[in-house]
C-alpha cells in the first residue's frame, strides 16, 4: 500500500486541481435535480403547523375539537400525542418538537394537522383554540444575563460560559503604553437559502418511516426522529433531497419539519407532505447570533499588543441548538491571528425569548472577526501604522503559539495571504491616497481584514466520515458518503478525488444522495469539513479498490502489481507505458475473479484537545488563512456604500477543483457583503420584523462587484492531496474590510453592523415606528401561518 | 370557488385546463402540470426562483395568477433542452461552475434568456440588471454572469 501510495503521489494529478463540470449540476440546468418539494407520492396528506402568538406564554389549554370536525382533516395533534422524547437538541436537549404547556419564541409549534389538502390544513389551523397566558418578554441577551430578567429554562438564562486564559493581564495592561477599549454590535442573520425547508414523510413497510427532505444533518435528525418515535435508528431512512442552498441553516429547523411530518406521518399512516412558506422559515428558523462584545486591548507604542481582555454575549434565543459550539470557536479565535502573552476571554449565551441561533456559515468567527479586525486598524491609527504593516508587526508565523497555548506547527501562510491581497489590489497606495483625499461628495476608501481558522470541528467532538466507492460490472462507479451536498460541491470534489485514484475521467462516476440507512453515521457536514473528511474518506475508499484491482491486473497479465497502475481508464505498465485492459475489462475480470469491489473509507481525524476548566487546549487540528481587501465608495449625502472593487485571499492547502473553490469564494464574499452593509433581521420584543424577501435584503447582482479571488497552496499532511477547507473562511472577513473601508474613505468608524445607510450617515440605527411585516399580519388578524396562496 | 376554462400553451403543448382562479402560474405548473423544474421560493415576486417566459417575456409565475395566460404562451426550464441536448446556455452555465445549489437555476436561466432572445451582445450591467429579481445566495453571480456573457448562444428554441 505505501509502495503504490508512492508510484501515485509521483504522478502527475490528472483530475485533482481541476475545474471539472459539477456532477450534480445536469440535473439543476434542466430542471430535474428533485428538491424536497419536488416529491410527491399518491395519497399524500399536507401537514400544516400551528405556531405561537406570543414569544412568551404560558400554554393554558388546547382545543382542537372544531379543527377535527373539518371535513378532508385526517387529524390533528398536539405535544400530548408525541410517543417518546418531546424535546430535541444536539447539546441540550430542551427544544419542544410541539410546545406542551409554555411556548418561549413566537417560532414555537403548538399543533400541528394533516388534511387531503394544503387549503383545507391552513383552514384547519384556523379553527384550532388556544388559550395562553401571556409572560414577560427577555429580548435581549444582556438583560437576560441579570437576576431579574423572566428565565426561559431552569434557573437562569446563562446557559454557557467559555474562557480562554495565558499569562496575566494585569500584569499586561500594566506594561502598556496606551489601552483602546471598544463595544462592537453585530445583528441575527437569516441563512436565506433559496430552497425553504420542505419533507415528505412515509410509513415503511416494517414499522418505520422514512424521509425525504433537504437535510444538512441527516444523522442528528435521524436521532431526534427515532428518541420521538420509540423506534430504533435502523427504522428510520433519512434521505437526502437535493438541497436548494443550507450555509447551516438546515440542521434543527429540518429536525423540526422532520419530526413534525413523522409524526403525523405514523399516526395516519398514510404519507404526509411538509413544505414551509417562506413566512415560515423567516419566523421559525435559527438563525447566525447577534454579539455584544467589549474588546480592550493594551498595547506599546510600537504597535505590539500586551494585553487582550475580551468578553462578548451571545444572544441564544429560545433553545441551545450550536450554542455551546457556536461559542466556543468564538473563544478559540477570539484573539485573532495575533501575538499576545497575556490574555483573558470570556464568551456567553444567554436565552431570550429571540428566534433560537445556532449554526451559520463562520459558526462564531463573523462576529468576532469584526471586533478584532476593526481593534486592528484602530490599533494601527493610534501607533501610526498601516493597516498591512500592523498586521504584519503582531501576525502568527509557524510555531506561534496561540491564546489557547496550542504551537501552529503547520505552514502558518497569514503574512503570505496578506502581502498577496496587498499586492493584488495596490491597498498601501491606495489607503494613503484615501486619506489624504480632498473632502468630496462621494469618498473612496480600503480596507483590508484577515483570519485564522480552525479546521473541521476541532474539540467539538467526534470527528469521522465514510465514503464508499462501488466498481461496477461495466466499469461505471458509484460513490456516496455521510457528507452531504449542499450546493458547495462535496458530491464532486468526492468523485474527483475518487476518480484520480483509479486512473479514470469523471463520466464514470454517480454519486448517490445521502442516505442514513445506507450510509455510515458520519457528523454534520458542517465546520468546513466536507473536503478534509468526505474527500479522505473517498480516498481511503478508492485506494482500497485500486489495490484489488491492481491484484487482478497482476493475475490477469503476469505483471508485478508494483508495475502496473491505472491511468486514463486503462491498466497500464507504468515501465513500458503500455495499456494492458481497459478499465472496463478490469472490472469485470474483478467481478470474474469474486474479488471485492466495493470499499469502504473512514477517515477519522487527528487528535485534538480542550481543558474547558483552564481554556487551553490543541483546539483544533490545523488551520487556514485569508485575507481580504475590500474598496468601496461612501455617498456621504446619503450615507449609501457602495462595494466597487473586492479581492479575497485563502489558504485552502490544495484546490480540489479550482471553479469550485473561486466559487465559494465569491459567494462567501457575496453574503459577508450581506453581513457588512444589508442584513439585519430585526427583532423587538420577541417579535420578528421580517418576514420575507421583500424586508429582508440579501445582495442582488446588483450589489456584489467582480470579486478577484486568489488561491494559495500551501498543501497540509491532513487532508486529501493537501486539502484543507474553504467554506467559511471566505464568509468571515468582507464584514470587517468593508467597515475598515468605510473608514478609511470618512475617517468615522461603524462599531454596529450592518452599516446601512443610517449608521454611516448618522452613526446609529432608526427605530422603526409603523407596524409592518409580521405585525401587520395580526392586526389583519390573519394566522401567521397562511400562505400567501391562501389569500389569493 | 367556481373553476375557470382556460386555453393556453405551456413548452408548445396546448392545454384545456379547468382551474380555480385563484390559482398562480406557479402552482398551476408545479402542481397541476407536474412541471417542478420552476421552483418556489418566497411567492411575493422577490426571489425570482419561479421565473418563466410568458410569451417570450421573463415573469415571475408566483404573481401571474393562471387564468391571465389564458391565450398567452409559457415556457419554462424543462423547455430549454432538446432531449439530451442542452441549451448553449445551459453549456455555458455548466462550463462556467454557474450552478451550486441549483435552485435559483431555473429562473435565472429563464432571465437570461428572456435578455439574450432580445439583446444578443449584452453588456456585464445589462446582465447584472437582467438578472437583479434572481436572489442567488451561493454564487456571489460572478460565474452566473460569466456565463450569460460568453454563452455563445446558438438559434434559440422556441
Amino acid at each position: 500500500m505505501e509502495k503504490d501510495e508512492q508510484v501515485k503521489m509521483n504522478k502527475e494529478l490528472k483530475i485533482i486541481g481541476k475545474s471539472e463540470r459539477r456532477v450534480d449540476a445536469w440535473g439543476k440546468v434542466t430542471g430535474k435535480a428533485k428538491y424536497a418539494d419536488d416529491y410527491n407520492v399518491s395519497h399524500q396528506l399536507i401537514g400544516k403547523v400551528l405556531r405561537s402568538k406570543y414569544p412568551h406564554a404560558k400554554i393554558i389549554c388546547i382545543n382542537i375539537s372544531k379543527a377535527e370536525k373539518l371535513t378532508g382533516v385526517e387529524t390533528v395533534l398536539t405535544a400530548k400525542d408525541i410517543p417518546g422524547a418531546k424535546v430535541f437538541g444536539v447539546v441540550v436537549k430542551n427544544q419542544a418538537i410541539l410546545a406542551e404547556d409554555r411556548v418561549r419564541y413566537l417560532g414555537d409549534g403548538v399543533a400541528l394537522v394533516a388534511a387531503v389538502s394544503k387549503e383545507i390544513a391552513e383552514q384547519a389551523i384556523s379553527l384550532i383554540e388556544v388559550e395562553y397566558e401571556p409572560l414577560p418578554v427577555v429580548s435581549d441577551p444582556e438583560e437576560a444575563m441579570k437576576p431579574d430578567a423572566p428565565v426561559l429554562h431552569d434557573d437562569k438564562n446563562e446557559f454557557v460560559h467559555h474562557h480562554v486564559q495565558k499569562g496575566d493581564i494585569t500584569k499586561g495592561f500594566a506594561e502598556a503604553d496606551f489601552i483602546i477599549e471598544r463595544k462592537f454590535k453585530t445583528q441575527f442573520i437569516e441563512h436565506s437559502y433559496i430552497e425553504p425547508e420542505a419533507v415528505l414523510a412515509e410509513p415503511s413497510e416494517q414499522d418505520g418511516i422514512k424521509i425525504t427532505g433537504c437535510v444538512q444533518n441527516l444523522f442528528s435528525t435521524r436521532r431526534s426522529v427515532a428518541s420521538m418515535l420509540n423506534l430504533d435508528l435502523a427504522q428510520v431512512q433519512i434521505v437526502q433531497s437535493t438541497l436548494g442552498g443550507s450555509f447551516g441553516g438546515k440542521d434543527e429547523a429540518m429536525t423540526l419539519i422532520s419530526c413534525r411530518a413523522a409524526l403525523l406521518a405514523m399516526k395516519t399512516g398514510r404519507p404526509v407532505k411538509m413544505v414551509d412558506t417562506r413566512e415560515e422559515s423567516m419566523l421559525e428558523s435559527y438563525k447566525r447570533h447577534p454579539y455584544v462584545l467589549y474588546y480592550k486591548w493594551g498595547a506599546k507604542k510600537d504597535g505590539s499588543i500586551t494585553a487582550m481582555e475580551i468578553k462578548c454575549i451571545a444572544d441564544g434565543g429560545a433553545y441551545a441548538s450550536m450554542s455551546p459550539f457556536v461559542t466556543w470557536r468564538s473563544v478559540v479565535q477570539a484573539t485573532g491571528p495575533y501575538y499576545c502573552e497575556n490574555v483573558k476571554t470570556d464568551v456567553y449565551a444567554a436565552y431570550t425569548n429571540n428566534n433560537y441561533t445556532g449554526a451559520m456559515r463562520g459558526f462564531g468567527s463573523p462576529q468576532v472577526n469584526f471586533a478584532i479586525e476593526s481593534m486592528m486598524d484602530d490599533l494601527a491609527e493610534k501607533v501610526g501604522m498601516n493597516p498591512l504593516e500592523i498586521r504584519m508587526k503582531n501576525g502568527f508565523e509557524t510555531g506561534a503559539v496561540t491564546a489557547t497555548g496550542q504551537e501552529l506547527t503547520h505552514n502558518v501562510s497569514l503574512k503570505e495571504v496578506l502581502t498577496k491581497a496587498a499586492a493584488a489590489s495596490d491597498f498601501e497606495k491606495k489607503w494613503k491616497r484615501n486619506r489624504e483625499a480632498k473632502s468630496d461628495e462621494k469618498k473612496h476608501g480600503i480596507g483590508l481584514a484577515c483570519s485564522y481558522r480552525g479546521v473541521s470541528l476541532g474539540a467539538e467532538g467526534t470527528d469521522a466520515a465514510e465514503t464508499i466507492v462501488s466498481v461496477q460490472t461495466d466499469g461505471s462507479v458509484i460513490v456516496s458518503s455521510g457528507i452531504t451536498d449542499m450546493g458547495q460541491g462535496a458530491q464532486t470534489q468526492m468523485s474527483q478525488i475518487t476518480a484520480e485514484v483509479l486512473g479514470i475521467s469523471m463520466d464514470r462516476i454517480h454519486f448517490l444522495n445521502t442516505n442514513t440507512s445506507r450510509v455510515a453515521d458520519s457528523g454534520a457536514t458542517v465546520a468546513s469539513r466536507g473536503t478534509i473528511m468526505g474527500g479522505s474518506a473517498a480516498k481511503n475508499a478508492a485506494e482500497k479498490v485500486r489495490i484489488t484491482l491492481l491484484e487482478v491486473g497482476a493475475e490477469m497479465t503476469g505483471d508485478a502489481v508494483s508495475d502496473l497502475d491505472l491511468l486514463d481508464n486503462y491498466l497500464i505498465n507504468i515501465k513500458t507505458k503500455k495499456p494492458l485492459a481497459s478499465f472496463n475489462e478490469l472490472a469485470t475480470a474483478c467481478f470474474n475473479k469474486g474479488k471485492p469491489m466495493v470499499s469502504h473509507g473512514w477517515h477519522h481525524s487527528p487528535k485534538t484537545s480542550w481543558d474547558e476548566r483552564q481554556g487551553q487546549g490543541e483546539a483544533y487540528f490545523t488551520f487556514v488563512y485569508g485575507a481580504n481587501v475590500a474598496e468601496v465608495e461612501v455617498d456621504i449625502e446619503t450615507g449609501k456604500v457602495d462595494v466597487l472593487d473586492f479581492v479575497s485571499v485563502h489558504d485552502v492547502g490544495k484546490a480540489i477543483n479550482k471553479g469550485m473553490v473561486e466559487a465559494q469564494i465569491f459567494g462567501g464574499v457575496a453574503m459577508g457583503i450581506g453581513y457588512g452593509l444589508l442584513e439585519e433581521f430585526e427583532i423587538e420584543e420577541g417579535i420578528p420584523k421580517q418576514a420575507n424577501f421583500d424586508e429582508y435584503l440579501i445582495p442582488t447582482s446588483m450589489d456584489v462587484p467582480r470579486i478577484k479571488a486568489i488561491i494559495v497552496e500551501n498543501e497540509d499532511p491532513t487532508g486529501p492531496f493537501g486539502a484543507k477547507s474553504v467554506g467559511e473562511p471566505t464568509n468571515e472577513l468582507a464584514a470587517p474590510a468593508i467597515v475598515n473601508a468605510i473608514y478609511n474613505a470618512t475617517g468615522k468608524r461603524i462599531y454596529e453592523i450592518p452599516a446601512n445607510l443610517e449608521r454611516v450617515l448618522l452613526g446609529h440605527k432608526l427605530t422603526r415606528t409603523g407596524k409592518r411585516g409580521l405585525e401587520q399580519k395580526e392586526i389583519e388578524e390573519t394566522d401567521s401561518c397562511k400562505t400567501r396562496g391562501n389569500k389569493l | 370557488m367556481k373553476k375557470v376554462t382556460i386555453h393556453t400553451s405551456v413548452n408548445h403543448k396546448h392545454y384545456e385546463l379547468e382551474i380555480k382562479p385563484n390559482l398562480t402560474l406557479l402552482s398551476l405548473l408545479r402542481e397541476e402540470l407536474g412541471l417542478t423544474g420552476t421552483k418556489c421560493g418566497c411567492e411575493v415576486g422577490e426571489c425570482g426562483a419561479c421565473t418563466v417566459l410568458m410569451n417570450g417575456k421573463a415573469v415571475n409565475s408566483c404573481l401571474v395568477l393562471a387564468p391571465q395566460i389564458d391565450g398567452q404562451e409559457i415556457v419554462t426550464v424543462e423547455e430549454l433542452a432538446i432531449g439530451n441536448k442542452l441549451h448553449p446556455l445551459q453549456e455555458s452555465f455548466l462550463n462556467h461552475d454557474a450552478v451550486h445549489c441549483g435552485f435559483c437555476t431555473p429562473g435565472m436561466l429563464m432571465s437570461a434568456k428572456d435578455l439574450l432572445d432580445h439583446n444578443s451582445n449584452p453588456t456585464e450591467e445589462e446582465i447584472r440588471t437582467a438578472i437583479s429579481g434572481n436572489l442567488c445566495r451561493c454564487s456571489g453571480y460572478q460565474q452566473i454572469v460569466d456565463a450569460i456573457q460568453n454563452n455563445n448562444v446558438s438559434p434559440l428554441k422556441g
